[in-house]
């Protein structure tokens, strides 16, 4: 089948009534698609390491336990990783799903409704992870019992 | 005009379904994440209630369903940097086929060695 021929609708010289620039929305479409790009290149090499310490390295997903999430956070590296890895996944996540909603719910109380719902979950889980990162205790006492690990004081 | 039109140059084509599973993976990774996030949160609550929750899933059907949740991800990366360079590069939606296939090739081979791994974890010592 032959392809047809469409020109591209960018070449020459645009008429006014036709440029995007000047509305009263600005740029945040245009920048919402390129962090889309940018936070995607970043989250390959973040994601990728993440389930390879989590499901290849060691004794893989078996090895997964408190005392494995303690020995990394130890570390702040794997601390900051965590954290950028949830801001930027979450961020593209939520603008990914928010383009979703505004394709296919057409009622305007609809979309309301579900992006509503949609950026509360998205602030909860944001500072929720972010929180559970800064305060983590790798030796917690709990109603005055001491958590017992190789690491953790003797008392 | 029909409402349907046969064949253009998107529609119906590798570039459409690409995009549908994108977007199907998006949504599925999405929705994985706000979960981890929550029993991840155990590790706040005591070392007994994150490790009774991991326990719990070490199980074969959760194995097969971390397989799935890797495959989503893998591919939804992949085909996220031939989004980005058909966009960036010069030849990118020349080659934009070429490069689905080049994803699809990379998928397999990354998900047979990934499956190896992570089904002796799973199903053997
Ligand atoms: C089945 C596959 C996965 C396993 C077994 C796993 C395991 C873990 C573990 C053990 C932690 C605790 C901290 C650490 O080890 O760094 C963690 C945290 C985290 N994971 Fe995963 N992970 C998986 C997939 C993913 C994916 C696909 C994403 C991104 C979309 C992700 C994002 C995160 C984030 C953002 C945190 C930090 C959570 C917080 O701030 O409380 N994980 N994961
Ligand atoms: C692993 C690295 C990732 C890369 C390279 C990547 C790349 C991309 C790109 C380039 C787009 C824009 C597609 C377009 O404009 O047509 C996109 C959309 C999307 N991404 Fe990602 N992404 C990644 C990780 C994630 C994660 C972790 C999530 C979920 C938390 C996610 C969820 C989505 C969603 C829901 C969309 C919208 C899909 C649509 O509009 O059809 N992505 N991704």
């Amino acid at each position: 089948m032959a392809n047809p021929v469409i020109e591209s609708p960018r070449s020459g010289r645009v008429a006014p009534e036709y440029t995007r620039r000047g509305s009263s929305k600005g740029n945040f479409e245009m920048l919402a698609w390129l962090f889309m790009r940018v936070s995607g290149i970043i989250l390959v090499v973040l994601i990728f390491v993440h389930l390879w310490t989590s499901l290849i390295d060691g004794e893989g997903i078996k090895g997964v336990d408190f005392g494995f999430v303690a020995g990394k956070w130890a570390d702040p590296v794997w601390q900051i990783w965590d954290l950028v890895m949830l801001w930027l996944a979450m961020l593209h996540g939520t603008n990914g799903v928010r383009t979703i909603i505004n394709d296919y719910a057409e009622k305007d109380s609809t979309r309301f409704w579900l992006k509503s719902v949609l950026y509360a979950s998205t602030v909860v889980i944001i500072v929720l992870g972010t929180l559970v990162i800064f305060t983590f205790d790798p030796c917690p006492v709990i109603d005055g019992v001491a958590h017992v690990a190789p690491y953790c004081p003797a008392l | 005009m029909p409402k349907t039109p046969a064949g253009t140059l998107y529609r119906g084509r590798e570039g459409m379904w690409s995009w549908v599973a994108h977007r199907i993976t998006g949504v599925v990774i999405f929705f994985f994440l706000l979960v981890h996030v929550l029993d991840t949160s155990l590790v706040r609550v005591s070392p007994e209630a994150y490790d009774a929750v991991i326990a719990a899933y070490k199980n074969p059907i959760m194995g097969l369903g971390e397989l799935g949740l890797v495959g989503a991800i893998v591919f939804h990366a992949f085909n996220g940097l031939r989004v980005i360079l058909i966009d960036f590069w010069k030849k990118g939606p020349k080659y934009q086929r070429q490069l689905l296939w080049s994803v699809i090739g990379l998928w397999f081979v990354t998900m047979v060695a990934f499956s190896i791994r992570h089904l002796s974890v799973v199903f053997g010592g």
